[in-house]
């Protein structure tokens, strides 16, 4: 379920500063298998793996870069862009989808305009699709960053989504 | 939901009335141990010297300062405010062995877990049985592996103690990753405590010094519940070396994991601990002989090691009297979908599924048809309701084409499609699907394809047929566990709704009206009743109704949400 990994918009980048990366990866330098450890580590501190944080990590691990991105790409956790201040996941998983939960999906996408895996030019939303959130008892459900919303309608999103749009971006 | 307010509301008030009363953390979904009731949600104890235990259910921060003021002030008990019948009916149909804990202890406090006799079981290990004597124990209870395949526990813990080696690893797999099932997840936040028990008897038992958790990345409740309980596990010596002076040695850690299914599977999962991408490798060479880092490794499931110091505590042969011939014990449920009480059920196995769908759970929601319940997940089956006498245990649920899987049913009604139910699954497993072998990656997104055709209205007949074939083919060839299931939903929908396939590809119909395609966005008028739901639920206005007139609905304004779908109980709408 990963993204595609999108190399090109590497000079919109902003500055990046490697000094917290280095202290994540001093952390775990001496603990076998460590690179998911570090990754997740790394994507706490920065919100995505930049790529140069990415080459960073191959050189200091003594790993192929090739071996990091394989990573990267396999697991859905790790994104390659920076992501929205506010993170909306909508389960899809069976109790959720027999539910309802394609409707609540469908009209996220329509209020927000994005899709899967999607974040909004403004970085306001990253719209996410995931597989049982284990409350599968109030299905259907969405999340906002870690607040939770069950037995969701199609007027709840709106709520939502209007109560969101008027928080601050930072 | 909004059990965090509820818990603060209860600190504030009390403080200020100056009541004496402890506050136990209890039930959440985003903060505590489950009592399997989640529907339900806040459900709040209140346990005085006079009255004993008194439930209420729906509890909300407002009603917070009534409850303390009659019940605990003037000591009358709510009785309107009580949970109703049915939460003693959903909780006395059970049996609770692993769940014992979950929901009634306090899952951050190592006190409440001593007070429940904790860490006794391997205090008895040590104390007084040799690792094999533990072995024969588990043995002797009949446990089976709780992640999906069933193996005998106690006959995987003595293969991996005869593999030669100085270093072995014992690994807990939380990845629980079939959607719809969160039991793993209950057991992990409302009794953490339990399960590193159980890994510690393990672990001595086989001769493992190190153990991991890999618990999925989607629960971060869990994981900071189980590395609050090591934390304090390590400051109280429960952990680490020479533990308690048993000379015994044990260090635990968890590993995240990233949001991949197929890393459930054992081999995956190992690959992803040592850092690699989650792909599986074939067996032999298994984990017992060459596991994590080339050492012999022991993997069992969260809900199997839940089960272990119950087993040590209380003797194998209690275990193995319940249950069935060929399945031991009890085994947890996630029971959702449409019935009216969705939640967490323990049960004896053996119970038939009836049972706990309509007496545990309380039957279907909204008055509607049984169709069929969903077992095993995207690896299982489904089970219709001329064989709901099915009893609960492995070797039934696989004789009816479905599997035990990690224990979520997911109930069906009428208004649940089964060709759309398949495709759900099937694209489910595709996106998971590894990659590395060709039958599950190329074979499965064929046959996803045929199924999306046919909810279009675009199937041929001879589809059914290709599907079938296509279907066993994956089966057999497919490298690892999940290639090897996944067709399992689609071959089982075939099997005992064949109908509905040929409704879909000869009529161009949705008999559940459930595939968006296929429906008509128009009420039927001799189904209609008046009753207005429908409009209630539309959130476009586009559904005209006044009291006692049929309902009609407006296609220029209709969104095709299908809320009003589910909202109309007599299937009005096609
Ligand atoms: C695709 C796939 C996914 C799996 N997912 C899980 C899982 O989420 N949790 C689990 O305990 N076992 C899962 N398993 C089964 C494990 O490979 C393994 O058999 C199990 O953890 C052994 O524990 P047990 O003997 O206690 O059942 C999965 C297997 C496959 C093929
Ligand atoms: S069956 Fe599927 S998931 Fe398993 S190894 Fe093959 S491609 Fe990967
Ligand atoms: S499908 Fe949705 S938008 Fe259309 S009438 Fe029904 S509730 Fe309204
Ligand atoms: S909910 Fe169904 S029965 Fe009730 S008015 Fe609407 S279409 Fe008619
Ligand atoms: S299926 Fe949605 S929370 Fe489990
Ligand atoms: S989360 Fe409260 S009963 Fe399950």
């Amino acid at each position: 379920m990963s993204e595609s990994v999108e190399l090109k918009t590497e000079e919109q980048e902003p500055e990046i500063d490697i000094s917290i990366a280095d202290a994540v990866i001093d952390k775990y330098i001496n603990i076998s298998g460590n690179l998911m450890p570090v990754l997740q580590g790394i994507q706490d501190e920065y919100g995505y793996i930049p790529r140069v944080v990415a080459d960073h990590i191959a050189e200091r691990l003594n790993v192929y870069p090739s071996q990091i991105y394989g990573v990267l790409t396999f697991y859905a956790q790790f994104h390659l862009k920076p992501r929205g201040r506010f993170i909306i996941r909508v389960c899809v998983g069976t109790a959720c989808h027999v539910q309802g939960a394609p409707r609540i999906v469908e009209t996220f996408f329509d209020k927000l305009g994005i899709g899967h895996a999607e974040t909004t030019p403004d970085l306001r939303y990253t719209f996410e699709k995931v597989a049982c959130l284990g409350a599968c008892g109030m299905a259907p459900l969405a999340m906002v960053n870690d607040s939770t919303y069950g037995s969701m309608t199609v007027q709840k999103v709106d709520d939502i989504v209007a109560d969101y749009n008027q928080r601050p971006l930072k | 939901m909004g059990a965090k307010e509820v818990e603060a509301a209860f600190v504030k008030l009390l403080d200020e009335k100056g009541v004496n009363a402890v506050v136990g953390k209890r039930c959440d979904v985003i903060k505590t141990g489950c009592r399997g009731l989640c529907a339900n949600d806040v459900l709040v104890d209140i346990i005085t010297p006079d009255q004993g235990r008194v439930t209420y259910d729906f509890v909300k921060p407002e009603e917070v300062e009534k409850i303390i003021d009659e019940h605990i002030v003037n000591k009358t008990i709510i009785e309107k405010r009580k949970a109703k019948p049915y939460y003693n009916q959903f909780v006395d149909a059970q049996m609770r062995v692993v769940m014992t804990g979950c929901g009634q202890i306090d899952p951050d406090s190592i006190e409440a877990y001593m007070e429940e006799d904790g860490f006794k079981a391997i205090e008895k290990c040590i104390k007084s049985m040799k690792p094999e004597d533990v072995i024969e124990e588990v043995k002797k209870s009949g446990l089976r592996g709780r992640g999906g395949g069933g193996f005998p526990t106690g006959m995987k813990w003595s293969f991996c103690k005869a593999s030669p080696g100085d270093h072995k690893y014992l690994i807990c797999n939380a990845d629980e990753g079939d959607p719809g099932a969160f039991m793993d997840r209950s057991l992990l936040e409302g009794d953490p405590f339990c399960i590193i028990e159980g890994m510690m008897i393990a672990a001595y038992a086989i001769g493992c010094d190190f153990g991991y958790v890999y618990v999925r990345a989607e629960y971060p409740l869990a994981v900071q519940r189980l590395q609050h309980a090591i934390d304090i596990c390590y400051e109280q010596g429960y952990l680490g070396k020479n533990i308690k002076g048993w000379n015994f040695d044990f260090d635990m850690r968890i590993k995240m994991g990233a949001g991949a299914f197929v890393c459930g599977e054992e081999t995956a999962l190992m690959a992803s601990i040592e850092g690699h991408r989650g792909m599986s490798r074939p067996r032999p060479p298994f984990p017992a002989v060459r596991g994590l880092w080339g050492k012999p490794t022991n993997i069992n499931n969260v809900e199997t090691f839940g089960n272990v110091r119950h087993i040590i505590n209380k003797g194998g042969d209690w275990y193995a009297s319940l249950g069935t011939d060929t399945t031991k014990g009890t085994k947890i449920f996630a029971v959702t979908g449409k019935v009216k009480h969705t939640g967490l059920v323990e049960v004896p196995a053996g119970m038939k599924i009836r049972e706990v769908i309509y007496d545990v759970c309380g039957g279907i929601a909204n008055n509607r048809k049984f169709k069929a319940v969903q077992a095993g997940g995207p690896s299982g089956g489904c089970i219709p309701s001329d064989i709901l006498d099915t009893p609960v245990d492995y070797d039934s649920l696989i004789k009816a084409g479905a599997m035990m899987g990690s224990g979520g049913l997911v109930v069906m009604d009428e208004t649940t499609c089964m060709v759309d139910v398949s495709r759900f699954f099937l694209n489910f497993t595709r996106m998971e699907s590894c990659g590395k072998c060709v039958p599950c990656r190329i074979g499965l997104k064929v046959m996803l394809d045929i199924l999306e055709r046919i909810t279009e209205g675009r199937g041929e007949m001879s589809d059914i047929e290709t599907l079938q074939d296509l279907g066993v083919a994956i089966k057999k060839a497919s490298l690892c566990g999940l290639g090897q299931t996944a067709p399992n939903p689609i071959l089982s929908t075939i099997n005992y709704f064949r109908e509905e396939y040929e409704a879909h590809i000869a009529d161009k119909r949705c008999p559940s009206n459930c595939c968006k395609e296929l429906l008509l966005w128009q009420v039927v008028e001799d189904k209609c009743v008046k009753c207005g739901a429908c409009k209630k639920a539309c959130p476009v206005d586009a559904i005209v109704w006044e009291k006692g007139q049929l309902a009609w609905l407006d296609k220029e304004k209709c969104t095709k949400c299908k809320s009003c779908y589910d909202a109309c109980r007599f299937m009005a709408i096609e």
